[in-house]
């Protein structure tokens, strides 16, 4: 991954922003997520907000909602990785159709999970964006 | 007509949520056909359906019930506003997966959120209606089917 910061005790910190137009799924995942060197440094409910948020917080580790209001998912990871090539996106939504998974890893997107998931399923997808 | 395969994708759809997000899986009762006004409680999602279809398809569900899906996904935030959030996020999760079933010949809104106990359900008059029971814990919600 790219840049991060360094932790107190000298392991490297990567940095998570939460992406999703639902209040329970952004907690379920700031709540769920077992990482230690992962920091929730900031959450958006629309692709707008998490483009202005992803600017000024340069996270290394973004989970991104698709169905979302004024900016959907898909034009928003477009957004994010021309801004930082080397940021990775999971995408968590309830459309579970091959093409909008396809579309979503086109814009740069790096895996995919469907919704609803479990905190196992949550970890096991983190786990391998961030390998 | 509303084929079998297409009512089951809509319930799986339903129970999917149940079984993954709240780690315990819910039953389903026996179909019937609604007679009357729209079957509603408290919090209802909406998607509508165009296409190879025209239609419907509402998830209501009892305060109650919601509260205690809350609970069980540990939430802690029991706020009108959390409940609406929930109901919707099961009509998004019924949505996609009948995206993924039906393709392209059908075309699923977002889901909309209603709340009160006499929403306006965008239903055609004369249009039938299949009721399914969901059956979770000691509570029961409605899936509702209305396909042309």
């Amino acid at each position: 991954m790219g840049k991060n910061v360094t932790a107190m005790n000298g392991k490297r910190s990567y940095k998570l922003m939460i992406v999703d137009d639902s209040n329970i799924i952004r907690r379920r995942i700031e709540r769920s997520q077992q990482f230690e060197d992962l920091h929730v440094v900031g959450s958006a409910a629309n692709g707008v907000d998490a483009v202005e948020m992803f600017k000024k917080m340069d996270p290394d580790v973004v989970t991104m909602d698709l169905t979302m209001p004024r900016m959907d998912g898909i034009e928003c990871i477009g957004q994010l990785v021309a801004l930082k090539p080397a940021v990775r996106i999971l995408v968590i939504s309830a459309l579970a159709d091959k093409a909008t998974a396809v579309e979503a890893m086109e814009r740069g997107a790096n895996g995919f999970l469907n919704k609803p998931f479990t905190d196992r399923q949550l970890n096991e997808a983190i786990a391998e964006l961030m390998r | 007509m509303l084929y079998e395969q297409e009512l089951k994708t809509f319930v799986d759809g339903t129970t999917n949520f149940f079984e993954v997000a709240a780690q315990q899986p819910a039953s389903i009762g026996s179909p019937y056909l609604m007679e009357g006004s729209p079957a509603v409680h408290e919090y209802t999602g909406v998607i509508n359906i165009s296409g190879k279809r025209e239609g419907v398809v509402y998830f209501t569900a009892p305060k109650a019930m919601l509260t205690v899906l809350l609970m069980k996904m540990q939430e802690n935030d029991f706020s009108h506003e959390t409940m609406r959030d929930l109901v919707g996020e099961v009509a998004n999760t019924i949505s996609g997966n009948a995206r993924r079933d039906f393709g392209r010949d059908f075309v699923i809104s977002v889901p909309s959120v209603l709340s009160g106990e006499k929403p306006e359900i965008p239903q055609k008059p004369g249009q039938r209606a299949f009721i399914i029971p969901i059956n979770w814990r000691s509570h029961s919600a409605k899936l509702v089917v209305s396909l042309a």
